[in-house]
């Protein structure tokens, strides 16, 4: 039987999904409703805006107002969504890939404005929906169906660059910290401005066959060893923090928001009778 | 009525807002800046938006996002941003989503000639976004008739819930003449249908009997829907190949079936015409000069100007073909339109081609000899 969560939330009829076996996207996705359901927001004044790749087929299934956009532009359309309409509540579902190559430069602008956007990528380290590319986040050295004799590139560390672009909220958690990852998103949900949380998922299909990390469950528990807490974080040594990431909040830093700045231009300046 | 000196990109700003558009969402570009710059003065005027986006990419993805939510909306560019918009351009053709995309043209390929005219982007207009598609672009060749063309767009851009594409270039969108703004009373605003059945029954692509265009629910009204680019079926949501070819096709008939009501055109001095000129834009301006000067020497010569480039006005070349010996196409580039006439036209009549691609304009002089050459008296 389908949970109250489901079934308030999930358009039954576009389900099942068609994430693999294992795949991370389901929790994340489930955190993100959550975190509405925490919120008690509006179903009707939501907006959830999708890019291309596996996770961005997250808003299809979903009962909102759903925007399943082209590759790396879900924060471009979204842009346009929210200064049109500042009451809805719009929160764009993307990937590694679709937010950091294709899309890098919408998602740096997104920070700059401070537009008032809640963005979740969920990172699995790979192209999923194209059989396992290697991506902005796979780390070096890695192995991806286009870089066989491992990732040469440096990866991304996507929150460092989402905060020095100007958003003036930024998180990471993951798909086995599912309780904190609602935690975050609905504190980004909270924060008038642009708001970025990578949530680190699994993709065991592709990412975890290439690189041999073993069954879905070696994969979770990979997840959950990998991740380090804020505080434990300065203890750790060099050599220890390799392979590790830490999760929690990162920057929660209020400032002047995109809308609401706009809004006052045409406070200032709207003609008598204007509609 | 009033009257006013107004450049050809500042008319299409004035006309856009009297059709009611309240977002812009654009990027810096030559020759089409001033349409931005207008935008960004006048939209809060009214209440509404403009945004300067990080790309032109973007500035057409937002422009499509804000028409989701109800609103008019509209992007410009030149040829090395229409280049760039043909990526969003399909996803609000298959998503229809009533947009207006303003291509003021340049000379290309490329950074090309990024000052001078050129009318080589009507292929471009036709089949710049990949797969199979129709099409609505419109070409006026005056600052008033920009005025009215801009209002054109936004109804059929409603009224058939699709990007509508208006084609100006360098010289025309540059260019300042004296216009008569028109009263309320001969302008026609159109907008998008509504539904009128319940959220719960509301089916964002289904159509009703006898309509090819379904009725659009804005974001944010309680009507929720999804919108992809993905093949759908009249729920929206994703659907597999066997609903590919009913979609495509209705979308290509909702334009090509209402060719009569989409398409307009100027006939000038046809009614005795041996020799027609088909021309449009900028060089239409030097084919009336030209056909004024050769008229006085006695030639029966005309022009056909489609002011709706494509759909075609295929059933008006057809009739042309019939009544004349000889049609030359002429346009700025190596012979674009041309390729449409002559599919038309060719079987009936002889049909030629000048064009040139230095981005000086086609004088009425060079005209008139293109003609008297090719003249059998």
């Amino acid at each position: 039987m389908p949970s109250n969560i489901v079934k308030k939330y999930y358009r039954s009829n576009t389900l099942p999904h068609i994430w693999c076996h294992g795949c991370g996207n389901g929790i994340v996705t489930r955190c993100i409703v959550k975190a509405i359901d925490a919120l008690g927001l509006d179903k009707n004044d939501v907006c959830v805006v999708s890019g291309i790749g596996c996770s961005s087929r997250a808003s299809g299934y979903l009962d909102f107002n759903t925007l399943h956009t082209t590759h790396g532009r879900a924060l471009a359309f979204a842009t346009g969504v929210k200064l049109a309409n500042p009451k809805l509540h719009v929160i764009v579902i993307t990937g590694d890939g679709d937010s950091s190559a294709i899309g890098g430069n919408h998602l740096i602008h997104a920070c700059r404005r401070n537009i008032d956007i809640t963005t979740i990528v969920f990172n699995n380290n790979i192209y999923g929906m194209t059989g396992g590319q290697y991506s902005p986040t796979t780390p070096t050295g890695e192995k991806g169906t286009t870089a066989p004799y491992g990732n040469i590139d440096p990866n991304f560390d996507l929150c460092s660059l989402a905060k020095a672009a100007g958003a003036s909220y930024v998180a990471r958690g993951t798909a086995y910290g599912a309780v904190q990852l609602q935690k975050l998103i609905e504190n980004g949900l909270k924060n008038k401005g642009f708001s970025f949380i990578e949530a680190i998922t699994a993709c065991p299909t592709y990412y975890g066959r290439k690189n041999k990390k073993g069954s879905v469950v070696n994969m979770m528990e990979l997840v959950r060893d990998s991740a380090v807490v804020n505080n434990a974080w300065e203890k750790l040594s060099d050599e220890q923090k390799q392979g590790k990431f830490i999760v929690g909040e990162f920057y929660n830093e209020p400032r002047p928001e995109y809308t609401e700045q706009y809004d006052k231009i045409i406070a200032q300046y709207r003609k008598e009778g204007g509609l | 009525m009033t009257i006013k000196l107004m450049q050809g990109n500042e008319a299409c700003v004035e006309g856009a807002l009297r059709a009611g558009m309240r977002f812009y969402a654009g990027y810096p570009i030559t020759p089409s800046t001033e349409i931005a710059e207008i935008a960004s003065v006048e939209l809060p005027k009214y209440g509404g938006k403009f945004i300067q986006m990080e790309d032109e990419i973007s500035g057409m993805a937002a422009a499509i996002g804000a028409s989701l939510t109800g609103i008019k909306s509209m992007t410009a560019t030149s040829g090395p941003g229409f280049s760039l918009k043909q990526e969003n351009l399909g996803f609000a053709i298959i998503g229809e989503i009533p947009c207006v995309v303003v291509n003021v043209q340049r000379g290309g390929p490329s950074t090309g000639l990024p000052t001078a005219p050129s009318q080589g982007d009507i292929m471009q207009a036709r089949w710049g976004t990949h797969g199979d598609h129709s099409i609505i672009a419109l070409y006026p060749n005056s600052v008033r008739e920009i005025y009215d063309t801009t209002i054109r767009a936004f109804n059929l851009a409603e009224k058939y819930r699709t990007p509508v594409i208006l084609l100006l270039d360098e010289i025309i969108g540059h260019m300042r003449e004296k216009i008569e703004i028109p009263d309320d009373s001969e302008i026609e605003i159109i907008n998008r249908k509504k539904p009128t059945c319940s959220p719960k029954e509301y089916k964002a692509y289904k159509v009703k009997d006898g309509d090819m265009v379904p009725e659009m629910a804005p974001f944010g009204s309680g009507y929720r829907f999804h919108v992809t680019g993905l093949v759908h079926g009249e729920t929206g949501f994703p659907a597999g190949s066997d609903k590919s070819e009913s979609l495509l096709n209705r979308l290509i008939r909702k334009i090509e079936d209402n060719v009569d009501d989409i398409c307009t055109y100027d006939e000038y001095m046809l009614e005795d015409a041996d020799t027609a000129i088909v021309s449009f834009g900028c060089t239409s301006r030097s084919a009336i000069a030209a056909i004024k000067n050769l008229r006085k020497e006695g030639y029966k010569i005309g022009m056909f100007r489609p002011i709706t480039i494509w759909p075609s006005p295929e059933k008006k070349l057809i009739e042309l073909s019939k009544k004349v010996n000889r049609i030359v196409v002429v346009e700025m580039n190596a012979g674009q339109y041309f390729l449409e006439v002559d599919r038309i036209a060719g079987k009936n009549t002889q049909v030629e081609k000048y064009g040139r691609l230095n981005g000086e304009i086609i004088t009425p002089d060079e005209i008139i000899s293109v003609i008297k050459e090719g003249h059998n008296a």
